[in-house]
């Protein structure tokens, strides 16, 4: 049949990359995190680069899950890490003898709670104006824990500090303690991640996103799956709170979490590729990493005229410039230039 | 002498009519083409039907109806008192020109419009407007027009993702991975499997259905709607765009999985010709109206078809013409 020859010659694109198996690179990941690192890296590098690494990585995996895989676009994914931050703090100074996991799952749920009851404007509300809408959740939250003094235990301050992290009385309050904490919850939840992207749900969330009148028709429960995106993402987020409180900055603050930090996380995933889980990792690490590459660069420079001030701004712009770059050539981000990288190498090296 | 395209005179249909049907009453012949249209193409319009009933009595049941069926939009009338029923496991397909109101009531039957009267009977249920969310479950499963899949997943999961409404499990029963989530996630591909190498696409499961050409996207459509197993799937210009092999093709798909599977097939169709051969039964639309109903024999020897399709001399119309 004129249909099969057809076929076949479509297939090659379609041929996996060949040589390790799926797991090979994340477990390889994994055993460099958890055996090297801790013995290479210095005290700067965990406490200045791979802890708030790890908690904008698991945020923006969270933010990836709704705005990535579901398409429902939030700017309030500050306000989740900042409910789950001080869910945390709360849980952990109110309710005697919870432990560190327990606080931490039940920081997870409240912003889950919070997360279901702004994302309901997605049932009437697409793109644009739903990116708005989520903007109520940024300013409330913030406003909220500013205002009722409860949250932060009537400090005087506002500025609370965060308690040591503690796992079965093995207190965890070095660098490299804190490092392997964070490490153990972003990988965890980033393998749950993986394990929901490719499900039942998973592909509930990709039909919503990609046509929302042929997902109702197929038998997709829209509604719920909006809502259950948000409700995860949300939870993913604020555990990702609860690692840049009490891991990475040990205090507790709601400016920490404010509009500049949900769009640090949207350019996360943007940069890093929607709908990608790897992809978070890749974005959070430029975000990360380039600030400190730009003020060394920019010290070496021009020495001492590039201030703190000259710094700041000079990073928004070439951020800024960068995410426009991104969107026009690559927009499908870090994620997909590596695998595009990773596809061609063989050839280019076979042609030698 | 001019000619219409779409034999926009409705006065020439109810002359036409009470020309090629016996049964129909005669002496009407001196309607005026210019005189109010509606009045006069309402009754005629709707006489085939019952002719065609008492020619062929009940023999198989309805699976699917429609009755006095109108939709508007903004004053202009898609569909107008349209009744339809469907027989079980028959291809009937729905053709007319462009703006017959053939998508409309595909619409209608899949919930997306809600008419603004009349009712739709599916399964013995009389639904004003058909739930959405539960189409699926009711087993109707269609296809679109302008294609509408999921580009960011591959034919195999475009295809599983047909298997959506059987989904009982939870996310929690989903990320355990055992269990009722187990059987569900196996069930799905598998019976995806089956339905890709079916329509002859398994060289391509693995590929992102966006990268596919057009002609196959709708054959990737055509397998997401099967997966689900309908009683009765909904083809909205499945040919559409499609070159003359192409089209060969997906006709026979269609027939194929209704011999398979049993599917009653309401197909909508722009080209009259493909359906000919394809269909049990046709039904004309023109302007929001059905005109005709009957075998392809029939339908292609009905006047007010040929009129609707080849266009109508309005010159002949307008004088002797009537008489024929």
């Amino acid at each position: 049949m004129t249909m099969t020859a057809f076929a076949t010659d479509l297939i090659p694109d379609t041929r996996p990359s060949r040589g390790l198996p799926g797991w090979a690179l994340p477990v390889s990941v994994l055993a460099v995190a958890y055996l090297a690192v801790p013995l290479l890296a210095t005290n700067y590098l965990f406490e200045a680069i791979l802890l708030p690494f790890l908690a904008l990585s698991l945020a923006g995996v969270g933010l990836n899950i709704l705005t990535g895989y579901a398409g429902q676009v939030s700017l309030g994914s500050a306000a989740f890490m900042a409910v789950g931050a001080y869910a945390a703090y709360n849980l952990n100074l109110r309710v005697e003898g919870l432990p560190l996991i327990g606080s931490l799952v039940l920081a997870g749920l409240s912003a889950a709670v919070i997360g279901l009851a702004f994302g309901l404007p997605s049932l009437r509300l697409k793109g644009f104006y739903l990116a708005v809408s989520t903007l109520a959740a940024q300013f409330f939250v913030q406003w909220a824990l500013t205002k009722f003094s409860w949250f932060s235990n009537d400090s005087a301050s506002g500025v609370i500090d965060a308690p040591p992290l503690n796992i079965g009385g093995v207190a965890l309050d070095g660098p490299v303690g804190r490092y392997l904490f964070a490490l153990t919850v972003v990988a965890v939840l980033t393998f749950l991640s993986h394990r929901l992207v490719i499900s039942q749900t998973g592909r509930n969330f990709i039909a919503v996103r990609d046509n929302e009148t042929a997902a109702r028709i197929i038998g997709v429960p829209v509604l719920k799956t909006k809502l259950l995106a948000f409700a995860v993402s949300s939870f993913i987020i604020g555990i990702a709170g609860v690692l840049w409180a009490f891991a990475y900055l040990r205090t507790v603050e709601p400016a920490g979490f404010n509009l500049d930090r949900s769009f640090q996380i949207l350019f996360i995933v943007i940069i890093g590729g929607l709908a990608t889980i790897r992809g978070a990792f890749f974005g959070a690490a430029l975000i990360v990493v380039f600030p400190l590459v730009l003020s060394r660069f920019g010290a070496f420079v021009l020495g001492d005229v590039f201030d703190s001030g000259v710094l700041d701004m000079s990073q928004r712009i070439v951020l800024g410039a960068l995410i426009i770059l991104f969107l026009v050539l690559e927009p499908d981000g870090l994620a997909a230039l590596g695998h595009r990288i990773r596809r061609r190498l063989p050839t280019v090296l076979s042609r030698r | 002498m001019t000619l219409v395209l779409t034999g926009a005179s409705a006065g020439a249909w109810s002359a036409a009519s009470t020309a090629a049907f016996e049964t129909a009453p005669r002496g009407r012949p001196g309607l005026a083409p210019d005189a109010d249209a509606d009045a006069q193409v309402h009754p005629a319009a709707k006489r085939p039907a019952s002719l065609y009933r008492a020619a062929e009595p009940e023999t198989s049941e309805a699976v699917l109806e429609l009755v006095g069926v109108s939709l508007s939009f903004g004053g202009v009338a898609a569909l107008s008192e349209v009744d339809l029923s469907v027989r079980r496991g028959e291809i009937l397909a729905i053709i007319g020109p462009n703006g017959a109101g053939k998508s409309s009531i595909v619409n209608v039957i899949s919930g997306v419009y809600p008419p603004d009267r009349g009712h739709v009977r599916l399964k013995g249920q009389r639904y004003g407007q058909v739930p959405t969310q539960k189409l699926a479950r009711l087993g109707v499963a269609r296809t679109f027009q302008n294609l509408a899949l999921f580009p960011g997943l591959s034919v195999l999961d475009n295809v599983v993702a047909g298997r959506a409404h059987r989904a009982r499990s939870s996310f929690i029963e989903q990320l355990a991975g055992f269990g009722r989530a187990k059987r569900e996630r196996l069930d799905a591909r598998e019976r995806a499997a089956d339905v890709i190498d079916f329509l002859q696409l398994s060289p391509l499961s693995e590929r992102l259905v966006g990268t596919l050409p057009y002609g196959l996207q709708k054959r990737v459509e055509l397998a997401r709607a099967l997966v689900a197993e309908p009683d009765i799937l909904l083809l909205d210009e499945p040919m559409a765009g499609m070159t003359a092999t192409e089209k060969n093709e997906m006709a026979g798909f269609v027939t194929a999985a209704r011999d398979r599977f049993g599917t009653t097939v309401v197909l909508i169709e722009h080209d009259i010709g493909v359906v000919m051969s394809l269909s049990d039964r046709v039904a004309v639309f023109d302007h929001g109206r059905r005109i005709a109903l009957g075998t392809p024999a029939e339908v292609q020897r009905d006047q007010r078809v040929i009129d609707a399709y080849l266009g109508v001399a309005e010159d002949e119309n307008a004088g002797e013409g009537e008489e024929l």
